[in-house]
């Protein structure tokens, strides 16, 4: 085995751990670590870094874990992510993390905090409510505060609490993330063949639950590897954009259908926390979470959890497939994902106006079955490859 | 049965409502023509006394919806909306309203709505707002939007930064687009002689719904409930209208109190008080009549209810404080039920089942609205395990009847009802 499929092993398996069994080994090693578990989307992680934690993501137990106890928590007409994290809570795969953090993307995540309360899972439970304003007086203000609560909940805990040069360090560390996984979007954008999606998506996965050092690490090896050495073959795909599936994630076979299907997936939201922050927060100031404030209110990527009123989501995912220079748009969107599936027609529209042809589907994490999506899009790409 | 006989009952408080509404939808269809400006809004978190302040009208597109909903308009409009792209999944009061606008948007009164010439997206306790809003925006283009953003009692409390991360918006967003579109100044001193109205009915309003204390209560808190909330939660609150109505409404009330009356329903008066329960949910409109019907005909009445507090939770004491208006405004955003936490949401149902004596606890599931539903069955475990009285469990949707099965639920309460019977009958014999 070489040393990307070596990577790559490791990090399928790091990535579907239901057990998180890597970032619980870190905790055990010092005392004053804290573990906090938090819920798509976008986290600012640097917080928790910076005072001795491990920001792991939760993105729902997919078709990894037999929902029993979940199913009697839910109806059958609420997405399926939340019934897999409460039946998460609810046997042993959480136990030893100190809080969880709910970002405000929807209802039902909103909700689930509140259950969280209820089962007492960890020592704190935390709703992490995003300014829908972006004035930096207004918004800013109001999340510096939202952030500042996290750092006293991890205070709780282990009694740390980080000062300016433990806060500038994690941000140099996570816009150091950003930019190697970036480089692999774009070094896919070239060579699509040279990593598959479903590779990448295991290799970002992962790093929502190892150390960001760590992450880095073997995402520099990556890089390296797949900038400088061929690996497959190029095929007669197109390239196509998947949207819509931020939050509850496609199970593996359906990103793997999609690839068979013909379609390089040039870009896509699966991981879309990890690469909320486009380009560097600043890490040199005297006040680094106002940086963080300042990032997220300028540089926050697009998606259907924020308020886009004066940004149209719609444009940007033209401009986005444009740059990747997409054949296509897959709207892929989780059954019953208020936010997206009501983003979905007039962000059709804008493809529509741009001439980007789309197709779409609904899944759930637990899907089994991809004949109709794979037979979806492929007769999508042919239709391209055709007539185009 | 004769026609006169299949004509719901009216009481005055009834007429008179209806008449205010008859009077608000004429004004609308000629806003135009009377050069008045319009601006849509929601109802949870609504800011209706800072709207009529500058002498605009609001429009609830909640309001259209449930409407369109029970006057059976509701399953044609959703079509449409599905047509053009809306997911079979999404909120159907989202689908309901985009559908009534693309068959001309007409309104309850059978008239045309107007356009909106503000889009005031008060975003308080349900996420969909959000997307409601940004989709009209998209569908009106040009039309302003003054975003308000309502931050979720996540710790149980209002924290003082939350409240002034609203008042900041209310100031510097809100209220700068009122004025630009009304062409008015803000008249601080309006607002709050309005808010000093909105005490009164907001007063009465509780008086009316702790009456169901009483057994048997005279009134019925959830069907009847819907009709009490009408004018406090759109377009009358702070007015002397209101006051009125709801003057009116409490003297009613307590004359049937006096008189021992139970409830009264479309068919008449409730002559026996057999179950008292608390609902959690709101109700289905497309079947609303029939689903009513299910609970008097057993004898069943809802002495206290979670829905006629989207609109603010007024007995838990919050009320509009005219010496500190905008202040007030953000507690009132932040109070709704909705805003409130899981936790929350359960001590006031525990608190319910308690005062008010229910017997039972009973959850009117929405299929599309997972502001409401998702944490329900968590809720209805634990006021089970922490009042001990039995609880039911029902599904239905908004306003899509395709999600309203008559069999099914009549069924699934006519058993829960029998499981009061023989819980009366065990507790009598203890």
């Amino acid at each position: 085995m070489n040393r990307l499929e070596q990577i790559l092993a490791y990090c399928e398996k790091t990535a579907f751990d239901l057990h998180f069994t890597d970032a619980k080994k870190w905790k055990a090693a010092s005392a004053d670590r804290v573990l906090v578990g938090y819920l798509p989307i976008y986290f600012p992680r640097e917080v928790v870094h910076a005072a001795h934690g491990l920001a792991v993501g939760i993105m729902g137990s997919g078709d990894r874990k037999q929902i029993i106890k979940g199913d009697a928590y839910y109806q059958s007409y609420i997405c399926h992510l939340p019934r897999g994290v409460i039946e998460m809570g609810l046997d042993d795969n959480l136990q030893d993390f100190d809080g969880f953090v709910f970002p405000a993307i929807c209802d039902c995540v909103r909700n689930l905090s509140g259950m969280f309360r209820i089962t007492g899972n960890g020592k704190f439970s935390r709703y992490f409510d995003y300014p829908q304003n972006f004035q930096k007086h207004i918004g800013g203000d109001f999340y510096r505060e939202e952030i500042l609560k996290i750092l006293d909940d991890v205070k709780q805990v282990n009694g740390v609490k980080p000062d300016k040069a433990a806060l500038n360090k994690s941000i140099g560390l996570y816009n150091a993330n950003r930019r190697l996984i970036e480089r692999i979007y774009d070094i896919r954008q070239e060579y699509p063949w040279r990593l598959s999606a479903v590779e990448t998506y295991h290799i970002i996965r992962a790093g929502l639950a190892i150390t960001v050092e760590e992450h880095n690490s073997l995402l520099e090896e990556v890089v390296s590897i797949i900038e400088n050495n061929e690996r497959g073959e190029p095929m007669d795909n197109i390239r196509v954009v998947v949207t819509g599936s931020f939050c509850e994630q496609p199970p593996i076979g359906l990103i793997k259908s999609v690839e068979m299907a013909g379609c390089y997936i040039v870009d896509d939201d699966f991981m879309l926390g990890a690469r909320w922050i486009q380009g560097d927060v600043d890490d040199t100031t005297d006040s680094p979470i106002d940086a963080l404030v300042t990032a997220y209110l300028n540089q926050s990527t697009f998606s259907s959890a924020v308020y886009d009123v004066g940004n149209p989501k719609g444009k940007r995912l033209v401009e986005l497939a444009r740059q990747r220079k997409a054949d296509g748009i897959i709207f892929s969107a989780a059954s019953f994902c208020d936010p997206a599936l009501l983003d979905r027609p007039e962000m059709q529209k804008e493809c529509d106006a741009a001439g980007i042809p789309h197709i779409n589907f609904q899944f759930h994490e637990n899907t089994g079955q991809f004949k109709v999506i794979k037979e979806q899009a492929g007769t999508f790409s042919d239709s391209i490859k055709l007539w185009a | 049965m004769s026609k006169a006989q299949q004509e719901a009952i009216k009481e005055r408080s009834m007429v008179l409502q209806k008449d205010m509404l008859a009077k608000q939808f004429t004004e609308l269809s000629q806003a135009k023509e009377l050069g008045k400006k319009v601006v849509y809004t929601f109802v949870p978190g609504n800011l209706t006394e800072l709207i009529l302040s500058f002498d605009l009208l609001p429009v609830y597109p909640e309001i259209n919806a449930l409407q369109s909903g029970m006057r059976k308009k509701s399953a044609a409009y959703i079509r449409d909306a599905e047509k053009i792209g809306y997911s079979e999944d999404v909120c159907t009061y989202v689908k309901c309203d985009i559908g009534m606008m693309l068959n001309g948007n007409i309104g309850p009164t059978g008239e045309k709505l107007p356009e909106p010439d503000l889009l005031l997206l008060s975003y308080t306790g349900c996420y969909t707002f959000m997307k409601w809003f940004e989709n009209l925006e998209r569908l009106y283009p040009g039309v302003p939007v003054a975003m308000l953003h309502t931050p979720y009692q996540e710790d149980g409390i209002i924290t003082q930064d939350q409240v002034d991360y609203m008042v900041k918006q209310l100031r510097e967003e809100v209220i700068p687009k009122m004025e630009m579109v009304s062409g008015k100044k803000f008249d601080m001193d309006r607002l709050s002689a309005m808010m000093e109205n909105s005490v009164k009915s907001e007063d009465l309003l509780v008086k009316v719904l702790e009456s169901a204390k009483s057994v048997p209560t005279p009134i019925d808190a959830y069907f009847a409930g819907v009709y009490y909330i009408g004018p406090i939660f759109t377009a009358f609150r702070g007015t002397s209208e209101a006051v009125e109505y709801y003057q009116e409404l409490w003297n009613e009330v307590q004359q049937r109190a006096a008189a021992g009356l139970g409830p009264v329903t479309p068919e008449g008066e409730l002559k026996e008080e057999k179950f008292r329960l608390v609902m959690e949910g709101p109700p289905n409109w497309t079947n609303f009549r029939e689903f009513w019907k299910i609970f008097y005909d057993m004898g069943a009445v809802i002495v206290a209810s979670t829905y006629t507090k989207v609109g603010g939770t007024y007995d838990t004491g919050f009320r509009h404080d005219p010496t500190q208006p905008l202040e007030s405004l953000a507690k009132y955003c932040m109070n709704c039920y909705t805003n409130l936490n899981l936790p929350q949401r359960i001590d006031l149902i525990e608190n319910y089942v308690k005062e008010y004596k229910a017997d039972g606890f009973l959850i009117n599931s929405i299929k599309s609205c997972n502001s409401f539903s998702a944490g329900q069955l968590m809720i209805m475990r634990e006021i089970e395990k922490r009042t001990g009285v039995p609880v039911g469990f029902i599904e239905s949707d908004l306003v899509d009847p395709r999600y309203f099965s008559y069999a099914n639920i009549k069924n699934r309460l006519e058993s829960y009802f029998q499981m009061l019977e023989q819980r009366k009958i065990i507790l009598a014999q203890q």
